[in-house]
Parts: structure tokens; sequence; C-alpha cells
């Protein structure tokens, strides 16, 4: 006898509908079954309509960002039998346009990712023929968390700043930023200050805190932006007192 | 926006943007502390203009002084004033435990813990605390 | 609408993103399109654990990796091929360390590298165990840089346009709006990744469904070596999750229910405290796989509800290293087994990985079709042979989606604009979509049925081992499964975001791909590799030192032909692990 759990799936039908609306599905809830799978027993055997996007289901791809009960949670990490006795809520993330059912527009996202410049820039390139950049290990440890990212989206979700002006370049694509000015290899901290100390970048960030603790991947956004806000405060000190200092 | 704009045709997506209800910030614990403490501000004003009012007072000598004293001692400003405390205490603490977020501090190669760097703003805090009441009760 | 350039990528992964800043590099004029599925950076490269596989010590030399290699991939690999690979795979490593790829250190600074199975030596770079994620991001991230790429993220494509014997571009579908539109281009890559839906209990991603090879397949390109499909032998029961080899190489032992190494008892040598390189645990995975069935047929293998299990018990490993170099092994133990590997044993059972056959393409990764390319998993070169070495199939997208870019670059430039046939074909598309599919009421099938059957038909007839009867009988069966796929009728008419449509047109791709598994499979009367038929258990080289070569004919059946391997410098012996 396996027991059963109601999950409310919200939709949204944009061909048919001008709002979305809720509807609820009875599905297995076995030990295992993490909440996509539940939406696949939805989608396979009760209602083919039901969209969602995943792909891995080991937490890793960043696909199936869901709100889960009002909380951002990745779907394929998140079981259905913490719910229980239910009914769940499953939502598409919050504070972004809705395309349809629980799927969202990033379009937004990825574009800010590319203002943040994440690759290495270098004053030079040092020629292949000259092997690696070294780095030791407690290099790679100032920025391995920040690399840790799967542009999963729970931390835009979660972001009320972000909620209420979309023109703030957000948690995730800050803490990348940081990724890459705290890599021992990478010179390009002053082209990207441009972006990150513009209003919309991080002074825009009030501190809520929240990014941090929905991130399933401990990337710590919040703590990413506050070191950047420290770091630009004490260069910009710095400039004052030291005119000099090289631009 | 006209509904004519926002009936489905075919090939546009019709995107559907949710928005925020304007008591969101009741929702949640976090985000609710996160308002408390964006008000915090206007107290901590409050309590700057209150220091300064004092200082203006002794700087006018024992009449004046005394006559802010009254003031201060008035219900209405003792209610605002111990509203005050709450708030700018908040402040601190919420300051304080952000600390280790915002610094990374290095000690023989090694980082320090969150802990010690919170722990560290408290040890001061609670030492300029105990210099002020050895000033005041001296 | 019609969009035009002078590249079109299909597939945003690894190979893909490599791929296109090769081409980027080569001819900064040319417009390259990378059309994928799902956005880049959720392409199921990011999924690889390990690490890629690429000579840098000193002790180490190209040689020794080509010969493990192709022992490896018992001499089914064509030798030239796996040269360059072998001596472009350091490279490209570093090109990516050059990137910004945070590959794990030595104390002093220089790449560390880790043992992998079948490697005689230390020669794996690595990220910690997220190595994939690490290079997709990388790439991806690297990719933004080049303006010339555009990027059709969520279209979905269906067809490739062939027009005067050459590829011309493909049809796509764009998800969010259900527009269906031609793409055309002077050169077009595959870079879709491999097949691993098609079996029930797969490591792979949903989006892993052959697209790519089928595509190729039915635009009249030959697929290669289809019968060898990798069993990796360690995945976790019920979610078939990857428990990466690099737990076994940094000390990981296989338990048998008795708690016994049972991996001596196979020919695999003997039972050492430390690892020692191609021996035991770090034998190769298809021997591994088989040992496991064999090991169950002997009643040693642990019974679960998801099937029988073995223990991969890394408590002996320690806390500081399982947390260093295996933390997500950890993490996915306690998220999807409730288990700790620092104190407890991991279950495990072989499940199927990675797909060493694929779109046939020379080393430059030109498929037989002019114009159209392919690098990847999608592709068969092949330097993986019967059965690929873990840790060689990251250096093997970097290699070989560089290779194809550059020689798409360098045809694209030659070839004049796509003509006005190949929009017509297009459009004949779009209606056969909206017509068959799309708007059509009668169907009668549900695709989770039919999917479910065909996947239940490839684990029972072409798993582990194979008979002639299982795969004769498999075909047939597979033939109704694609009737019935092709009368799908699905619950969602609508435009917008419809992934029900898209995984019915997945689901045609599967069939049509396990189609030409099960018929080369069926063909090859011997065993090698991963590819083990129980009724002709000895390696024939008198007959099979060839590739499978699979063409669909009219009535869609396929039709196999053998091509030689390539043979250079080392000619074909023994598979030698443990002694």
């Amino acid at each position: 006898m396996v027991d059963r759990i109601t999950v409310e799936v919200a939709r949204y039908r944009p061909e048919k509908e001008a709002e979305p609306s809720f509807q609820a599905y009875e599905v297995p809830c076995r030990k295992d079954w993490v909440i996509l799978d539940g939406l696949n027993h939805i989608k396979d055997h009760l209602d083919g309509t039901l969209s969602y996007r995943w792909s891995c289901r080991m937490g890793v791809c960043g696909s199936c960002g869901m709100t889960v009960n009002g909380e951002p949670k990745l779907t394929c990490a998140t079981f259905l039998a913490d719910y229980a006795p239910g009914p769940l809520r499953v939502e598409p993330l919050r504070n972004f346009p809705i395309i349809r059912d629980v799927i969202v527009d990033i379009d937004d996202f990825m574009q800010k990712l590319s203002a943040v410049k994440p690759w290495l820039i270098r004053d030079a390139e040092k020629p292949l023929a000259e092997g690696e950049y070294r780095q030791t290990p407690a290099q790679l440890d100032e920025y391995k968390q920040f690399s840790m990212c799967i542009n999963c989206m729970l931390c835009y979700s979660a972001c009320p700043v972000y909620g209420l002006d979309p023109e703030f370049i957000g948690p995730a694509a800050i803490a990348l930023a940081q990724r890459y000015n705290l890599d021992s290899r990478d010179q390009g901290a002053r082209q990207r200050d441009e972006v990150l100390s513009k209003h919309e970048g991080i002074w825009s960030c009030t501190f809520v805190g929240e990014c941090t603790k929905v991130c399933p991947k401990h990337v710590d956004p919040a703590g990413a932006i506050q070191r950047y806000k420290l770091s630009s405060a004490m260069g910009s000190v710095k400039d004052f007192l030291m005119p000099w200092r090289g631009k | 926006m006209s509904t004519e704009r926002n009936r489905y045709t075919e090939f546009r997506p019709r995107w559907y943007r949710p928005k925020m209800s304007t008591w969101w910030w009741l929702k949640r614990w976090s985000s609710l502390a996160f308002i408390l403490r964006e008000l915090s501000s206007i107290f901590i004003a409050w309590f700057i203009y209150f220091f300064l009012r004092l200082v203006h007072a002794l700087g006018r000598g024992d009449a004046a002084y005394r006559e802010f004293l009254a003031w201060a001692a008035s219900p209405g400003i003792v209610v605002l004033n111990g509203i005050t405390f709450a708030f700018v205490l908040f402040h601190a603490v919420t300051w304080f435990n952000l600390a280790p977020q915002a610094m990374v501090v290095h000690l023989g190669g090694k980082r320090l813990p969150g802990a010690l760097i919170a722990g560290a703003n408290y040890a001061a805090w609670v030492v300029a605390t105990a210099l002020v009441l050895w000033i005041v009760s001296r | 609408m019609v969009a035009s350039h002078d590249v079109v990528l299909v597939g945003g992964g690894g190979a893909g993103l490599r791929a296109a800043i090769a081409i980027a590099e080569a001819n900064p004029r040319l417009s390259v399109a990378v059309v994928s599925k799902v956005y880049p950076m959720r392409s199921h490269t990011v999924s690889a654990e390990g690490g890629a596989a690429g000579v840098i010590r000193a002790d180490d030399s190209l040689d020794e990796h080509c010969y493990d290699t192709i022992s490896g991939g018992d001499w089914l690999s064509d030798q030239d091929a796996v040269e360059a690979f072998v001596k472009e795979a350091p490279e490209e490593l570093l090109r990516l360390e050059h990137w910004g790829c945070p590959w794990s250190r030595e104390p002093d600074g220089r790449i560390g590298v880790r043992p992998f199975g079948g490697m005689k030596k230390m020669r794996t770079w690595y990220a910690a165990d997220k190595t994939g994620f690490h290079m997709l991001h990388a790439l991806f991230q690297t990719s933004l840089k080049y303006r010339a790429v555009a990027r059709y993220d969520e279209w979905f494509v269906t067809k490739l346009l062939v027009d005067d014997g050459r590829v011309q571009g493909v049809v796509a579908i764009e998800l969010r709006s259900g527009r269906i539109q031609p793409i055309l281009a002077k050169a077009t890559i595959l870079c879709t990744g491999g097949c691993g839906r098609v079996f029930p209990f797969t490591t792979n991603a949903t989006i892993k469904t052959g697209d790519g090879m089928a595509l190729a397949y039915r635009a009249g390109a030959p697929l290669k070596d289809m019968e060898f499909m990798q069993y990796h032998p360690t995945g976790l029961p019920f979610t078939g999750i990857l428990i990466t080899e690099a737990a076994r190489a940094e000390g990981g032992w296989l338990l048998n229910k008795d708690g016994y190494r049972y991996l001596q008892d196979y020919d695999l040598g003997k039972p050492t405290p430390k690892p020692v390189l191609r021996s035991m645990e770090l034998g190769p995975r298809d021997r591994l796989s088989q040992v496991f069935v064999k090991e169950m047929e002997k009643g040693r293998t642990i019974d679960t509800p998801y099937g029988p299990v073995v223990n991969l018990d890394l408590r002996h490993l320690g806390e500081r290293v399982i947390n260093t170099k295996l933390p997500f092994v950890r993490e996915l133990c306690l998220k999807y087994q409730n288990i700790d590997p620092i104190k407890e044993m991991i279950p495990v059972r072989p499940v199927v990985h990675y797909m060493m056959g694929g779109v046939h393409t020379d080393i430059h990764g030109a498929t037989p079709l002019p114009g159209l390319y392919a690098a990847g998993e999608v592709a068969c070169v092949s330097i993986n042979g019967a059965n690929r070495l873990g840790s060689n199939s990251l250096p093997e997208l970097l290699v070989f989606g560089a290779r194809a870019g550059r020689a798409a670059a360098e045809y694209a430039s030659s070839q004049k604009e796509p003509g006005p046939a190949v929009v017509a074909q297009a459009e004949d598309e779009r209606r056969r979509l909206v017509h068959d599919l799309l708007q059509r009421t009668d169907g009668r099938e549900r695709i989770a049925t039919v999917r479910d059957a065909m996947q239940k038909t490839m684990e029972e007839s072409a798993g582990i081992y194979r008979s002639g009867p299982g795969l004769a009988k498999a075909a047939d069966r597979l033939g109704e499964l694609e009737e019935q796929a092709r009368r799908i009728g699905l619950d969602d008419h609508s435009r917008t975001f419809n992934t029900e449509l898209v995984t019915a047109l997945e689901l045609q791709f599967m069939v049509e791909v396990a189609r030409t598994m099960v018929g080369s499979a069926l063909k090859r009367e011997e065993s090698r590799g991963a590819h083990q038929r129980i009724d002709f258990p000895k390696r024939d080289d008198q007959r099979f030192l060839a590739h499978s070569l699979c063409r669909r004919a009219a009535d869609g059946s396929c039709r196999i032909e053998y091509l030689p391997v390539t043979i250079t410098r080392w000619p074909p012996g023994e598979r030698v692990y443990g002694r």
C-alpha cells in the first residue's frame, strides 16, 4: 500500500487563459521519490499537458528550480515525503515572467551573466607552451566556493530586491564576478568593477541574506556581495587618499 | 495595458508577470527582519538628533540642561527612546552577525572562522560599553 | 522566417561550445549559431565527475596513453585517431586552464592528476569530483566573450536539411513560441551527446535521447559501432546516479555480500590495501560490469527492492580524503541514498553510462555526408573502440570539438549560400510536425507506454550480456514500437513550450537509435569490450576486427557493413589487467 499525496501545480496556458490557476493531482508518495518524480508521474500518466524543465535529476544542471510551498527549491533534490501528508504547492520561481505553467523566462539573467564578464581576463595571455598558471590549493580555495553556482535561479527567486527592481544585477551574477575577481589568474577586476559598482550592482543589495539561505550549492552569494562592498569601499577610500594610484 | 495587447497571438509568447504583493515582507521572518532593519535607520537618525540636542543643551549651561532633562523624561520621549533602543540594538546585532560574511581574515595562512570575527566584534562592543560605564560611574 | 548562418552547431554542451570557440577563433568573420534544446549550462557534460585524461607528468608518455586507450577499447579503436587524440588532449586541457577551469592542484600550484580505471599512469586531471561541471561552465562563460557566437537556447532540432548531396542547415522549434523554422547553414555540426535514455536504468540526463544520431541517420549518414553501450559499474540503485570511478581511484573497494573483494576471482589482480593502476578496482568498466553479473549468478550480490547490488566501501579513506577529493560523491549519497560514505558503504550496481558508437566521422569530425560534422558522444571517430576508458570522454569532446569546429569553418568558407530547395523542405517538415503530431487527434499511443516498452526491450536483450535469439526478438519488437511511436497521441496541442511534443519527437529518435543498436549487436557474432554475446563468447579478429556501419534502408530497417579498423603501431593482443 503506497501513500498518496496531493500536488497542487500552478498552471498557466497563455493561449487560453490570462492568468495562472492551480490544478490538483494525486500522486504516489514513495519514500525515495523527489518532487520531480511526482511531476513526471503526472506528465506520464495523468496529464501530458503539464510543462516544466528538468534534465540531470542529480542537482547539478540547475534546470528544475520551482517554488515549493512558498520556498524556492530544486525539485530533483527535494523529497515528496517531506511534505506528507500534503497537499503541497508547486509554483514557478518568483520574480520572473512566466512563460507557461512552471516555466519562467530567465533571459534577463543570461544577459546579466554576460555583463559581469565571467571569463578570465589577462593583461597578456601566457602562451600554452609555457604551461599552466600556477595556483596553490590555498589560492584555489579563495574562489572555489563561488565557482560552484549552477545557475538554478533560486537566489533570484528569493531576493526581494530583484523582485522590486529588476535592474539589480542579482546574487548569482555578482557571485560569479567575485569568482573571477578572487581567482589568482585573473586581472579583470577593474573591468568588472564598472558594472558591479553601479547603482544596480552591489549597492542595490540591502543584505536580506535569503539568497545564501536558499542556495542548494552553498555558494553564499550574499557573502560575495558584502565582501565586494567592503573591498569596493576600501578601494574608493584609497583612491581618495592616494589619487596617484593606478587607474 | 489594454486587453488587446494582452491577447495571445500565435508564436508570440504571452508572459504572465506576477506582481509582488504590498505585504510581501510580512510573509517570512527574514523579509520582516530585512524591513525592520531598513526601518531602523529612522530611529538611528532620531537617536543622533537626540544626542546632538543633549550636547547642545550641555553647552548652553545648567538651566538649558535641566530643561532638556525634563523634556527627555516626558512619557512620549521615553517611549520613543525605548523603541529606539530596541532598534539600535537590533541594528548592531545584525551588523555584527553580518561582519564574517563581508570580511575574510587570514591568519597564518588559514582563514579565520566566521564565529571568531563576529565574536571579536561583540567583544569590542562589550569593552566599549564597559569603558563608557566606567567613565560615567567614576 | 528563415535564419541563416555560416555554421550551425546542434547542441551546446562541451563539444558544441568548444567547437563554437574554435570557429570564432579560426575565422572571426564567420557567423556561428549554437542551437540547443536546453540552456548550454544545463547540458549533460555538467554531470561528468571524475576527470579528464591528458599526459602531463614526466614519468608518463603519449604512447602509454595510446596503449591504455587501445587495449581498453579491445583493439577496436582507430589508432591514428587515438594518436591524434592523445597528443592534443594535454594541450586542450591546458587551454581550459587558461580559460579559468578550476583544476585541482598540487601543493606547489601545478595541475594535480589522479589515477583512473584502465590507465597505467596517473594522468587524469580533475576539479574535485565535479570536473564536467567546471569544464562546461568555464567553456560556456568563455564562449560569452565571442560576439560571433549566436545562441538559440531552447530550440529543438527536428530535421537536417539536405539538398544537392550536402547538409545545409536544420529545421528547429523555438520552444517558447512554438514557431517552427529553418536555420540555414553552410556547415552543420552535431554535438548532441549520447542516447543512454533508450535504457531504463542510466546515469544519463533526460535530455540524452540520441537526437543527433537519429538526425544524421535519417539524413543518410551511417552510424558506427552502435552495439557498444558502456555500463558503468557503480551507479546508485533506483536513481542510477553515477558514483564516479574516482571513488575507486582514490582507494575505494568493491565488496560482495560477504564483504569480499570479489574482483580478485576474475583475473583482475590481487587485492592490495593501496590502489594499483590497471588492477582490481582500477580495471576497465566493461570488465567490472561483466564481473558483477557473474557474481550475481553465483548468488553473492545483495538483493534490494531496486535489484541486486554490491557495496562500494570508502570508509577507510577517511573524512579528509572524502571531503577534499570526493565531496560530490558524499553530497549525492547523503541526499539520494541517505547514507554517509565516511561511515557507511555505498550500494552500487552497473548502470548504462556511455555510447561508444555514434555518427561515423573521420579524425577531423567530418561525416561522409558533405557539410555534416559531429563531435563528442554523438560521434564515433573512433578512439573509444569497444569500451571507453574513464576520463577519456572529456578530453575527447575538447579535442574533436575543436577539430570539427576548425574543419567546418574551413568548409563553410568555401561554400555558397544554401538554396531555396531547403527552405521548401523545411516547409514540408513544418507541415509534418503540425499535422502528424501537434494537431493530430486520432493518435492512440501514450508516450510513456511506448517508452517503457522500448526501455524494457533494450534492457532485456541488449544489456551487459546478449544472445542472438534475444536480439532477434528485440529487433522485431522495436519494429512494432517504431510503428506505435508514429501513432502517438498528444494531450497537448498548444504551441507555447510544448514539452510533450518534444518528448514525442525524442521518443521517435530513441526508437530509431535503439533499432540500430540491436541491429548492429545482432550482426556482431563475437564478444568484444562492452559487447558480450553468450552465444559467441570469444573475440573474433578474423571476422570482426572492424567497425560496424549502420545505414538506414528505404524501408526503415538498418543495413550493416563493416569498415576495417586502422592499426598503426599496436597489433591486437590480449587485454591484461592486474598481472
